[in-house]
């Protein structure tokens, strides 16, 4: 039957015990920066609505967005969205089938952690 | 001890009762973002300090206004279906979670319909 084991089901490793692995903590940011692109998308939103409006709300939320703690933002949701699109194409690959040997899992893990800083910058460089 | 088949369990697609239709449209939404992401970020990158009449000239273009359109509609539903899972995956009670995932798809069309009227608004304005 289908019960049979219920009960008796392996539980998920506890986080405060669980020694932290690329693959791991590469998972937990890519929930993490997901839910931080939030913050990025809505102050797009702002901006976009605020140009539409007039020019001083323009001049406000464009203000805001170019001040040093609206860069800081603005660079940290960068990096979050060049993170999160590069680990998602590798959640894809997984998704074809591809990529699960631990050796490539952990050199795929490293690679789009290099890489998202290193399009980050580029990007910061080339706009 | 549950006295159902196997195939009665699985055959209300789980206990989601939806079966793999939001696991798909993630994939989906995550794949057309992969050339929209590209494409809008640059240009907007670019516009962004430069100005006000420089986004206006930029979104007055009906082909970035056509990406900035796709872009934001697919990141809203990308991002309701995302944080739906985060809401589920950790909000326990019952009243808290339903609260949430409300106001989850609520803000995501919202914020989602916003942007696409100021483009808009932008494009028809210029």
């Amino acid at each position: 039957m289908a019960d049979v084991n219920r009960g008796k089901r392996p539980l998920s490793p506890h986080l405060q015990v669980y020694r932290p692995q690329i693959t791991s903590v590469m998972s937990i940011l890519h929930r993490l920066t997901g839910i931080g692109l939030t913050l990025g998308a809505v102050l797009v939103i702002w901006w976009l609505i605020a140009a539409a409006i007039s020019p001083e709300a323009f001049a406000t939320a464009d203000g805001f967005l170019t001040s040093w703690f609206g860069l800081l933002i603005l660079v940290g949701s960068l990096w979050a969205l060049w993170y999160h699109a590069l680990n998602g194409i590798r959640h894809l690959v997984w998704d074809a089938g591809y990529g699960y040997e631990l050796d490539v899992m952990e050199k795929s893990g490293w690679a789009v952690a290099g890489g998202s800083v290193v399009l980050t910058v580029l990007t910061l460089i080339v706009v | 001890m549950g006295y159902k088949t196997d195939y009665a369990r699985v055959h209300g697609l789980g206990a989601a009762g939806e079966g793999v239709t939001h696991w798909w449209r993630q994939r989906l939404s995550s794949i057309a973002l992969i050339p929209l992401t590209l494409l809008f970020l640059f240009p907007f990158a670019s516009a962004l300090g430069e100005g006000h009449e420089a986004v206006l000239a930029l979104y007055g273009d009906m082909r970035h206004a056509l990406v900035a359109v796709l872009m934001i509609v697919v990141t809203f539903w990308h991002l309701a279906q995302g944080l739906q899972v985060v809401i589920e995956d950790y909000v326990h009670s019952k009243v808290a979670r339903t609260a949430l995932l409300l106001v989850n798809t609520f803000a995501n069309f919202a914020l989602g319909a916003a942007g696409v009227l100021a483009v808009a608004t932008i494009l028809f304005g210029a």
